[in-house]
């Protein structure tokens, strides 16, 4: 097992428990935006894919996709944010108790 | 193994592509543990960005041939130029909605911005009104 292997396989299973651990934050976000930067990570992971693909595979042509994605990527997170209302799946509390408050942050204006 | 140059740049690349890819898991990680939609945008813009040209680095140094430089280059243009613009809506539509803590973020003298930051008047999209944004008082 040479080193090329090792690291092909370093690379293939990065990057799939990184898609997998930002899906389960798109099932489990609480709110729409939190999916919608779950989804960009997941988009960006893709790409990472395909061009770490192009590299270890040879005679793939994956590179109009890379372009694709790299262009269209966006649109998605934008249209949703852009029509987005107040949803979470429960209300946000900036009180709670773990919220780390800088002593004197509020009135350094 | 012999090391000739072809080697040596497959070698390089293949550690590029592999930085690439523990920045992916860095912020998949980071997405399960921050708690709020500032901080998980922070650790989700690593891979958007230093990730894939970090991959993109790689694929130039470990493909041999010219030709797709040009379309590696386009790419990572395109991901700088798209990546902003989804975060600064991201993160507007997160401001309006009030989904940021109040205490987050530093608007200015003003007690207006406190209220807007709050998102209560802004449930259906409005913008706050902000006439008053513009004149500073000295205090700063």
């Amino acid at each position: 097992m040479g080193f090329s292997e090792i690291m092909t396989w370093a690379i293939g299973i990065l990057l799939v428990s990184a898609s997998l651990l930002s899906v389960v934050r798109i099932i489990t976000g609480p709110s729409v935006l939190d999916r919608v930067v779950a989804t960009d990570v997941l988009v960006s992971i893709v790409v990472c894919s395909l061009g770490a693909q192009t590299a270890l595979v040879e005679g793939s042509s994956t590179m109009p996709l890379l372009i694709t994605l790299s262009l269209v990527g966006f649109m998605g997170s934008v249209a949703v944010a852009r029509f987005v209302a107040r949803d979470r799946d429960y209300p946000v509390d900036f009180d709670e108790p773990d919220t780390v408050e800088e002593p004197g942050r509020g009135e350094q204006a | 193994m012999t090391w000739t140059l072809d080697s040596v740049t497959d070698v390089i690349g293949m550690v590029l592509i592999l930085c690439g890819a523990i920045l992916c898991l860095t912020a998949a990680i980071g997405l399960l543990r921050f708690r709020d939609l500032l901080t998980r945008m922070h650790a989700a813009t690593k891979p958007q960005v230093l990730g894939v040209l970090l991959v993109l680095c790689g694929v130039a140094l470990s493909k041999e041939g010219g030709l797709h430089i040009g379309t590696l280059i386009l790419v990572g243009v395109f991901q700088m130029l798209t990546i902003p613009v989804g975060a600064h809506m991201v993160g507007r539509a997160g401001f309006r909605t009030g989904q940021v803590a109040p205490s987050d973020i530093h608007l200015g003298p003003s007690k207006d911005h406190a209220d807007a930051s709050r998102g209560d008047q802004a449930v259906d999209g409005q913008t706050p009104a902000r006439e008053d944004a513009a004149p500073e008082d000295g205090t700063s």
